[in-house]
């Protein structure tokens, strides 16, 4: 086995006196849902690729408090934030990125009021950078070209965060043909996971979110939906199991499409 | 000529201006219920927010046809106001048209512009009628509208008609007197909207016509200061209230959620970062979250105040598009009408927030505050910045933290936040365990 990519922590660049350029903040679901690990492991790859020193915390990540914070739980969010930013300040982080909008809209936008002050970018952003820098040059006629693809905005992205033009520069430089849902950028449809609930059961209703969002995506007639969410991910697989079109529609990440692009 | 019009003109401006001064100090203490909030930073971009989002109606247009027929009304009511200045000039000073020998060819020009809003906010007026009642556009006709709220809706429509009739009958009579000679009233030289109508009165001697046109007159006037007592009682406050809302806008992104403070210096004093306050200088803490009215903010009621019931937000809501029942709207309807129970129970000398109810529990429930997606799509529909979100988030808080009554899923997620550090229950040693699969699966 080959040691073509690494992820090194940012204790072993300390300990080899190395200041990494950026974190990569990898989140919960990027470390141990199934799917979504594909998701980091792309990051990582590109990552590496284009050479940026950087550096992931490994084990001494831990939940940013989003969840906690936004089913009303205020203290458990504050203890996970604080002990988290005692953890960026000691490596000194100054550039944070993450795959992750509720990660990279907490740390961004919620660690400052207590003392943690990053620039944080979502991956979408710091992938777009990387493309208009030269840094990743997509293959010609690569074998995205001309095919559909439609982009489900994550909320925390879009309306939270007012990004809505980075996945899309993502898109356009694959050349595919990006074809949009009625509902998109700032009339996005949430996919259903946001304000904590990726984590129970949904209220009694007469239909699931994620089934309603992923009917609209598929009458757009693309057979890639790309997210650059974890749990828009989730939601919009099960979508497609739901309406039985996992043989022909793919949910793909932002970084996914790159690797598969670039072969890595 | 007699001065009783005018004294009796004096006592009707007067009463209602009385009426008027009681009512919005009672709004205005209703809205102090809730807890001072610093929304003062950054007037430059507050001024720029009120300019664009309340009188420049910008978020209005991302749905052009009602967004136009409302951009009449509101136009019209703008403008058409100037001519009740010259009607309480008229009233007070005996006057009829006090603005016309000064304004001499320009004020037929504005006449015939006044008639031609009106005919707009006529019309404007009916196909919202036709809207609410007719084609039923479903967010004007969801459940929580039932009874008054619904009632309150087509009020409002019936009689700004109903003062726009006024306006042109008065018109239409007024012109008929002038051109007879009759003294006192001025020919305008056409009026092209009310001329249409006149055929209904030439008939009439102009005695009678004199009845018309002065009753045509007292209605509108009258109606228009009771129409401004009445909106104070009804959902159509947005038309004063949308100014100081949008001022009070959130300016920060819509994914950024306050930081409580209360919390922040118990848990530093939990991880040893700072020291336990001596016992003199604890500051009272309150309540974490808001189980009521008075625990919310006074942005939140105000914004509470401001609404006037359009449903754009729960239009847009994912939980209410796919039947849960959460309403944006009704969080809003729901938090006005307790402020309000509670300032009455006041007025009347009663306990006030001690009635034994609270807005959770006997307004908004459980199950609906649990169904928010947080997805801010309620807040970027609403046309006058109000935060639907900011109350939602505030009831878990008290939910989550003085009752644990969160739900059960959501408990075992806080428990292994607690002790795995992650939403999930993995053992935390196994985060790094994905850098394994690195070099693996190589093409």
């Amino acid at each position: 086995m080959s040691d073509t990519y690494k992820a090194p922590t940012m204790a072993q660049k300390m300990a080899s006196g190395d200041t990494p350029e950026i974190l990569f903040w990898v989140g919960c679901a990027g470390s141990f849902d199934d799917r979504y690990k594909a998701v980091t492991l792309a990051f990582v790859k590109i990552l590496n690729k284009v050479g940026v020193n950087f550096a992931v915390l490994g084990d001494e990540e831990t939940c940013t408090g989003d969840p906690a914070r936004r089913a009303g739980n205020e203290f458990l969010y504050q203890m996970q934030a604080m002990s988290n930013i005692q953890v960026l300040d000691g490596y000194q982080v100054k550039r944070i990125v993450t795959a992750c909008p509720h990660c990279f809209n907490t740390i961004k936008n919620e660690y400052p009021a207590l003392g943690g002050n990053y620039e944080v970018v979502h991956h979408s952003q710091y992938l777009q950078e990387l493309i208009h820098e030269g840094k990743i040059v997509m293959k010609d006629g690569g074998e995205f070209k001309g095919k559909k693809i439609t982009f489900h905005d994550s909320c925390f992205l879009g309306r939270a965060n007012d990004v809505y033009e980075a996945p899309r520069e993502v898109i356009k430089a694959l050349d595919m043909e990006l074809v949009e849902m009625k509902r998109c950028r700032s009339k996005g449809l949430c996919c259903g996971a946001g304000g904590a609930q990726m984590f129970k059961e949904p209220e009694a209703g007469k239909k699931d979110i994620n089934v309603e969002r992923t009917e609209e995506a598929l009458q757009t007639g693309a057979k890639t939906i790309a997210v650059g969410c974890p749990f828009c991910l989730t939601m919009m697989t099960d979508g497609v199991k739901n309406k039985e079109k996992e043989a022909e529609v793919n949910v793909l990440d932002l970084a996914e499409l790159i690797v598969k692009d670039q072969q890595l | 000529m007699s001065s009783l019009p005018q004294v009796l003109f004096l006592l009707v401006l007067g009463t209602a201006g009385y009426i008027l001064y009681k009512r919005i100090n009672y709004i205005r203490k209703t809205i102090q219920l809730g807890q001072p909030i610093a929304r003062n930073d950054n007037p430059g971009e507050r001024w720029k927010t009120m300019l664009l989002v309340a009188f420049g109606q910008k978020k209005m247009f991302k749905n052009p046809i009602p967004a136009l027929l409302h951009l009449v009304i509101y136009v019209s009511f703008v403008i058409i106001n100037l001519e009740v200045l010259e009607f309480i000039i008229d009233g007070i000073a005996g006057t009829h048209r006090v603005f016309a020998p000064f304004l001499a060819g320009f004020y037929s020009i504005a006449m015939n512009f006044f008639e031609f809003l009106a005919l707009g906010v006529l019309l404007s007026c009916l196909v919202f009628l036709v809207r609410r009642n007719i084609t039923k556009v479903p967010r004007l006709n969801m459940v929580e509208l039932k009874g008054w709220p619904k009632l309150d809706a087509n009020l409002i429509l019936i009689i700004e008609i109903v003062l726009m009739l006024a306006i042109l009958t008065m018109n239409a009579t007024d012109q008929i007197l002038a051109y007879r000679g009759i003294g006192g009233y001025i020919p305008l030289g056409g009026l092209w909207i009310s001329e249409s109508i006149q055929g209904i009165f030439e008939g009439l001697d102009s005695g009678t016509l004199v009845l018309i046109e002065r009753f045509a007159w007292w209605f509108h006037i009258i109606g228009i200061l009771a129409f401004a007592i009445y909106v104070t009682y009804s959902k159509h406050l947005h038309i004063f209230l949308a100014f100081p809302n949008t001022w009070y806008s959130n300016l920060e992104p819509k994914g950024k959620m306050d930081n409580m403070d209360s919390v922040t210096q118990e848990v530093k004093m939990m991880l040893g970062m700072a020291a336990e306050p001596a016992a003199n200088e604890a500051a009272e803490i309150g309540r974490f979250g808001a189980k009521d009215v008075n625990d919310l903010s006074r942005v939140n009621l105000l914004n509470a105040f401001s609404c006037t019931e359009c449903g754009r937000c729960t239009a847009e809501c994912p939980a209410n598009l796919t039947g849960k029942k959460l309403s944006p709207r009704k969080i809003m309807m729901d938090t006005r009408d307790r402020a309000e129970e509670v300032s009455q129970n006041l007025l009347a000398g009663k306990k006030g927030l001690d009635d034994g109810k609270s807005l959770l529990g006997d307004y908004i429930t459980q199950e609906e505050i649990n169904a928010c997606t947080n997805c801010n799509a309620c807040v970027e529909a609403c046309p006058v910045n109000i935060d639907p979100l900011a109350i939602i988030i505030e009831l878990r808080r008290y939910t989550a933290m003085e009752e644990s009554g969160s739900p059960a899923q959501w408990n075992a997620m806080f428990q292994n936040i607690e002790t795995s550090f992650a939403p999930w229950k993995f053992p935390p040693t196994d985060r790094f365990n994905w850098a394994a699969d690195l070099n693996k699966e190589e093409k």
